[in-house]
């Protein structure tokens, strides 16, 4: 599916108001990992508002990217308590692991690495998120693992 | 409003408004100022910037008083110590983040910004400085028109509300969160890159220097001085009522033959008139309408588009190449009469005065931003050279006059020079909403019965005003013999100024619900008198003040009717021949170029 047919099937699905715009964004970010000018572009024309709104809205929101993102997205929660709790291990071995950098993307295209603001999981941590799945308690290894586990069911 | 009046005091003063009236309103009608940073009287509310916060007895809390209405037996106080104090931390914090080097800043002296920090005396680092410096800041010039330098925005967001509820544009929004929340385009393109249509309705409403005109003083004054050079000067309809207030004189006062004063002491060859060539628009638009209906209801040639509508506010012909290009047959050929002006500098005169056009050096004085980029249009060079050098607004050729040290007050009203400095009252009115209108409906009628227009004293008052689309139509009576399949048509007419009405209107002749003949828009809210290159502070008062001098000016006149000009009438004689003709077509008119919108 094209991201012109992906935005269509989500307007049909959303409708065309004001509203409409945070499902749509969140609909192409679900299927892209991130949204391309294109879609941008396709979007605002088809909800009739500015290209500008469409960007100002997206840049808000940390989890609606507008840079080519991997496969799979990793975001380490970077708080205070993640902190505490050895955050900074955890991104050393994602680190090491993947070969990249914060912020970075395999060259497969596989995995992206982040970090991001509380994800509400202080008890637990340090806590990482992969696409839409919560790993609390992790150690440097189990978080190595789990990406392990990821790359062994990505196509 | 409701009728319904509120009773409210105000540092112990009484007074009753009618029910949801702010704070602020109340407060002016008393003769309180209180200052305001993101509130524009033409723009919704925002409250974002708190700097207009009130203390309301019996809360706690003080309240923006922009964004709250009164109440019954509301006590106020707008300047107590502890509004004073509040007041001075707002803005201490925004001049953390400000970029302030004032003495470098086209906006020194006319900021609003910088007149609150000199009202409060701001303390030095009281928080962290968080300033972004240019070493850090690029300032985006990539528009002929428009500077926005982000290091100076103190995203009060009045510029985003403009181009979205009055131009319907929205090139700029709000991106990014927190201490990353900048005001931008689409992906940080460039200005000149997007959907922009340069108008500068946001440069009048911005408060501060992030967005600005590109300034060409610095070579204006150079080709002054450039001993070969001829440089002559045209001067828009609108600049003569609002020049006089950025040097110290109210709204409304008309100041044309002491501007022609200081452009000859400033030191241009020729001080000559937009006007003239404002006349000659309506001699070759007139004749375009009629040639069009002509083809419509005579000949029945389905490729002519009707309704016409004018061309001459370039911001409007950017917009409808980026909105509707499937409709740009129905824009005028005509190019604006600065062009105009600019390909007859380097061609007609300079042959009349025998000079060489590469000798030439023509400058414009305008209301208007978007006249910078329309006249660095590649379609602008039909002289075989750059047609109009440099635009200037209203407000550059103020700080020229002050920069030359006159005495404005003191200067001797003076004449245009000639050749191109003759006009008429109908040429004047350009520059308000429904004066293009005006001028060509006293033109077209007479053409086609030989007759005045039935209107009282030439004034067509149905065009005028300020409501954001007008709608008139005039019978045409007594048709001379050649012009007899007009006779009895009821002509229909239509007027937008401010891009939202603009859009209202041609998204109904888009989808086949209009049927006029004429459409007259100008982008800017008044039309030119309230264009972006006018003097700041513009509102709906200073906008109608300025059109009751243009009204004032055209009645004042001798000649009221563009086809009374004797220098238009000159030009078809000697050069042009007739409107319309061979050599009209290759100087005076253009065509457009579809854009995109997404
Ligand atoms: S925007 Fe105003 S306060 Fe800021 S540097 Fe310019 S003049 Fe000074
Ligand atoms: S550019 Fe000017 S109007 Fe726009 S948000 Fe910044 S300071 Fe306000
Ligand atoms: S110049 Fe006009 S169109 Fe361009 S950003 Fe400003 S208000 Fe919008
Ligand atoms: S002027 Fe009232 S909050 Fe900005």
């Amino acid at each position: 599916m094209t991201v012109k047919e992906l935005v269509n099937e989500l307007v049909e699905k959303h409708g065309t108001t004001h509203n409409s715009l945070m499902p749509v964004l969140q609909g192409v970010v679900q299927q892209e990992r991130y949204l391309s000018e294109e879609a941008m572009l396709t979007i605002a024309e088809a909800l009739d508002i500015s290209a500008a709104e469409v960007y100002g809205t997206a840049s808000f929101y940390t989890f609606l990217d507008t840079v080519p993102r991997g496969k799979n997205v990793i975001r380490v929660c970077k708080t205070i308590s993640c902190h505490m709790q050895g955050k900074d291990e955890i991104i050393q071995a994602l680190e090491d692991a993947l070969k990249i950098k914060v912020g970075e993307t395999t060259d497969n295209k596989r995995f992206t690495l982040l970090t991001a603001n509380c994800l509400g999981w202080c008890h637990k941590g340090p806590v990482m998120l992969v696409n839409d799945e919560v790993y609390p308690e992790l150690t440097p290894q189990k978080a190595v693992e789990i990406i392990q586990e990821y790359e062994r069911n990505t196509k | 409003m409701s009728e319904y009046l509120v009773n409210l005091k105000i540092n112990d003063l009484s007074v009753s408004v009618p029910e949801g009236t702010t704070i602020l309103d109340a407060a002016k009608k008393l003769n309180f100022r209180i200052p305001t940073l993101c509130h524009h009287p033409d723009l919704t509310v925002a409250g974002n910037c708190r700097v207009c916060v009130v203390e309301q007895k019996g809360s706690r809390a003080l309240v923006a008083s922009c964004a709250t209405p009164v109440s019954e037996g509301m006590e106020i106080f707008t300047n107590s110590r502890k509004v004073r104090d509040a007041r001075k931390n707002v803005i201490e914090l925004l001049l953390s983040e400000h970029n302030a080097d004032c003495t470098k800043c086209f906006k020194n002296g006319n900021c609003e910004l910088q007149d609150l920090a000199s009202e409060y005396r701001v303390g030095d680092h009281v928080f962290i400085d968080l300033v972004k410096t240019s070493a850090r800041h690029e300032i985006d010039i990539s528009s002929p028109a428009i500077q926005k330098d982000d290091s100076k925005c103190i995203r009060c967001q009045r510029c985003v509300r403009t181009c979205h509820e009055i131009q319907h544009v929205s090139a700029l929004a709000v991106v990014n969160k927190g201490e990353h929340q900048a005001i931008s385009t689409f992906l940080n393109k460039p200005m000149n890159d997007v959907v922009c249509t340069n108008c500068g309705q946001c440069i009048n409403r911005c408060p501060t220097g992030a967005l600005a005109e590109r300034s060409y003083l610095d070579q204006v004054w150079d080709m002054i001085n450039d001993e070969t050079k001829h440089v002559i000067v045209q001067t828009a309809p609108a600049v003569r009522v609002a020049l006089a207030e950025p040097l110290g004189f109210d709204p409304g006062n008309r100041v044309t033959h002491k501007m022609v004063s200081a452009l000859k002491h400033i030191g241009f060859d020729s001080v000559l008139d937009t006007d003239f060539t404002a006349d000659l628009t309506i001699m070759e638009e007139g004749t375009e309408l009629l040639t069009r209906l002509k083809k419509a209801l005579v000949d029945g040639d389905k490729s002519v588009k009707l309704p016409m509508t004018t061309s001459c506010s370039p911001g409007w012909v950017k917009f409808i190449e980026h909105t509707y290009p499937s409709l740009l047959d129905n824009v005028s050929t005509c190019k604006s009469p600065q062009q105009m002006f600019g390909a007859l500098a380097k061609t007609y005169y300079a042959q009349k005065k025998g000079l060489k056009a590469q000798d030439i050096v023509s400058v414009s004085i305008m209301p208007c931003t978007a006249k910078k980029y329309e006249a660095d249009r590649p379609e602008m060079r039909d002289s075989g050279y750059k047609d109009v050098d440099y635009v200037l607004t209203t407000r550059e050729l103020a700080m020229m006059i002050k920069q030359a040290g006159i005495d404005f007050e003191s200067l001797p009203d003076m004449e245009y020079d000639r050749i191109m400095g003759d006009s008429t009252g109908a040429a004047v009115i350009f520059g308000a909403t429904g004066g293009v209108m005006e001028a060509a409906l006293r033109t077209a009628y007479e053409i086609v019965t030989g007759s005045e227009v039935p209107f009282k004293n030439l004034d067509i008052l149905p065009v005028r005003g300020f409501e954001g689309v007008r709608e008139a139509s005039v019978t045409i009576d007594g048709c001379t013999p050649e012009w007899s399949f007009l006779e009895g048509v009821e002509l229909k007419c239509a007027i937008a100024h401010g891009l939202e009405n603009a859009y209202q209107l041609m998204k109904a002749v888009y989808e086949g619900k209009a049927n006029y003949h004429f459409i007259e828009i100008m982008a800017c809210p008044g039309g030119c008198l309230g264009g972006g290159g006018q003097p700041i502070p513009t509102n709906e008062e200073i906008r109608s003040k300025r059109a009751q001098a243009i009204y004032a000016e055209d009645s004042g006149l001798p000649l009221r009717k563009s086809h009374d000009n004797p220098e238009v009438q000159q030009l078809y004689k000697e050069f042009l021949g007739a409107p319309l003709g061979h050599k009209s077509h290759t100087l005076l008119h253009t065509h457009y170029k579809g854009r995109k919108r997404y």
